[in-house]
């Protein structure tokens, strides 16, 4: 026998309760007033600071910058990517020496600053001036722009290898143990087994040293190069208007906020075999 | 007491000190201590250096971890706005956002102050602004570790919490944080070493930092590849110390893990 006498009469859902004011939403809408408020403070500054002649006259060295930034950035790349080959190779060797030595040259370029890295070689090479010309490589230490290029690619070679490195160690022991059965030798089993599945890992990781790359260059401008940082250091220096640098902050910005997408875009169309 | 600590500090200068690396092997050359080398500059650098990553850390943290936690919050709005200081602070290099802070919080203030009558010129300290910046940058790129580490932390454990009924505080100080902490720590390590190394961006708007102090003596003495070499040196030295020391730090956050 139930001791419930008499059954509760069905009742719609409870209402949604509408949405109160929360403290994180006050805390939300105010920082984004704050946005709003800073936006709209770049604006008015950009409007009411707007110049024609400073315009012309900086615009087009802008644009200048901004191919000098580019240009150095994907030379760098390209450059630090076949430069990484043989360090990434050497540290996944068995030879004491390699290895040693390519996780000597890792650590060397990953733990100090790009800034000391490029001082050094622009202004501590420079010191040895009889023999680079002795050698006949005055005429590229002398240029900051192939100094900067040269302290991009050895650092960033020090990156991509380990990224390689760690691609090329993650594809599973099976894969390679799979090309052996089937006969196929080790060049050719690395090239069309190993390596697609390697670099799909490293995709990544390879956006991420872009984007950090196209960050870090702007210290060349230190060393007087007139990429985008040192056109904007220029512009300043002559109309010391703070416009200047929201200009490079907005093209920076761009440009990061593309390489980004156009990463995203090209990872989700390299994998879409790997979607379930 | 503090005249003891000073003393304890200068007897223990790994650089300069009475057993420090260029008392000890440079003297004579032109990393000698004293009116006679570089030596006591290039130390003070290194002090500059660690202080202002140091000062920073706490800041980038508590700032990271406010944004970690907005940033995984129900509310749109509160998502968006922090959504829009990390795109901008990841995106800018660490340079232009130095310029622009230290020049822009040179501006602000002084606006501010011809606001309230005050006409004068004034400059305002490279290391705050330094400070400022670096917090910014480390704090934007913490708060992505911290909210990758809040992910990994299962639902259960706010329900376990709730169960106990713990206020919501207590949930996250006695149940979340020290889990947190524990994924985090690689990720925060790692931070920890860009800052060291982005402290070199400092030097340019004038703080005596490691890289500034070796390049004035570059400049001064024309042994620019020798100073420039010890700077690096001395990162490099940075750099070990503090992964020796952040090793030590993971393992004693692990003692006590339980293994899932």
């Amino acid at each position: 026998m139930s001791a419930v006498k008499e059954l509760i009469p069905p009742r719609p859902a409870p209402a949604v309760a509408a949405p109160s004011l929360t403290g994180a939403r006050i805390v939300g809408i105010a920082v984004l007033a704050l946005w709003a408020l800073l936006a709209i403070a770049l604006v008015g500054m950009v409007i009411g600071g707007w110049d024609q002649a400073k315009f012309m006259r900086y615009g087009p060295r802008y644009l200048n910058g901004l191919w000098v930034t580019i240009s150095l950035v994907g030379l760098a790349v390209v450059f630090g990517a076949i430069l990484s080959l043989p360090i990434a190779f050497a540290r996944m060797s068995e030879n004491r020496v390699f290895n040693g030595i390519a996780y000597a040259y890792v650590y060397l370029f990953r733990s100090t600053p790009l800034l000391a890295q490029l001082f050094l070689i622009y202004y501590g090479l420079g010191s040895f001036r009889p023999q680079l010309e002795a050698v006949g490589l005055w005429w590229f230490f002398r240029d900051a722009w192939y100094c900067g290029l040269f302290s991009f690619v050895l650092n960033t070679a020090a990156y991509q290898a380990e990224i390689l490195r760690g691609a090329i160690e993650s594809v599973p022991r099976g894969q390679h143990e799979g090309a052996a059965a089937l006969g196929l030798s080790k060049s050719i089993a690395f090239r069309k087994i190993v390596l697609p599945q390697a670099l799909i890992v490293a995709l990544r990781p390879y956006g991420n040293e872009i984007v950090l790359m196209m960050k870090g260059s702007a210290v060349v401008a230190i060393v007087t190069v007139y990429d985008l940082m040192g056109e904007t250091r220029y512009a300043f220096s002559r109309t010391f208007d703070y416009q200047t640098y929201l200009w490079a902050a907005i093209f920076y910005l761009a440009i990061v906020e593309t390489l980004r997408h156009v990463w995203a875009f090209l990872e989700a169309r390299l994998t879409r075999h790997l979607k379930r | 007491m503090s005249g003891f600590f000073s003393a304890l500090f200068t007897a223990l200068d790994p650089l300069c000190g009475p057993v420090g690396l260029f008392s000890l092997f440079g003297s004579g050359t032109l990393v000698a201590c004293g009116e006679a080398g570089w030596g006591d500059e290039i130390a003070f650098g290194v002090k500059v250096t660690i202080s202002l990553a140091l000062a920073t850390l706490p800041i980038g943290l508590a700032i990271g971890f406010l944004i970690a936690l907005a940033a995984q919050s129900e509310e749109k709005l509160l998502r968006l706005a922090v959504g829009i200081y990390t795109t901008i602070f990841r995106g800018l290099p660490e340079l232009l956002t130095l310029f622009i802070v230290y020049y822009g919080l040179q501006i602000l203030i002084q606006s501010m102050l011809a606001w309230f009558g005050y006409e004068g010129r004034i400059e305002i300290n490279a290391f705050l602004a330094g400070m400022a910046a670096l917090a910014v940058v480390f704090s934007s790129y913490s708060s992505e570790v911290m909210l990758s580490a809040f992910r990994a932390i299962p639902r259960g454990q706010y329900e376990a919490g709730d169960s106990l009924g713990l206020h919501r505080w207590r949930t996250m100080r006695l149940i979340i944080l020290p889990q947190l902490v524990r994924i985090a720590l690689p990720g925060l390590a790692n931070l920890w070493l860009n800052l060291l190394k982005d402290t070199s961006y400092v030097s340019v708007i004038g703080l005596a930092d490691i890289l500034r102090q070796t390049g004035i003596a570059a400049r001064v003495s024309k042994e620019a590849f020798f100073f420039y070499f010890i700077a690096c040196l001395l990162y490099l030295a940075l750099a070990m110390i503090s992964s020796f020391g952040l090793g030590f730090v993971e393992r004693r956050a692990k003692r006590s893990e339980v293994r899932r």
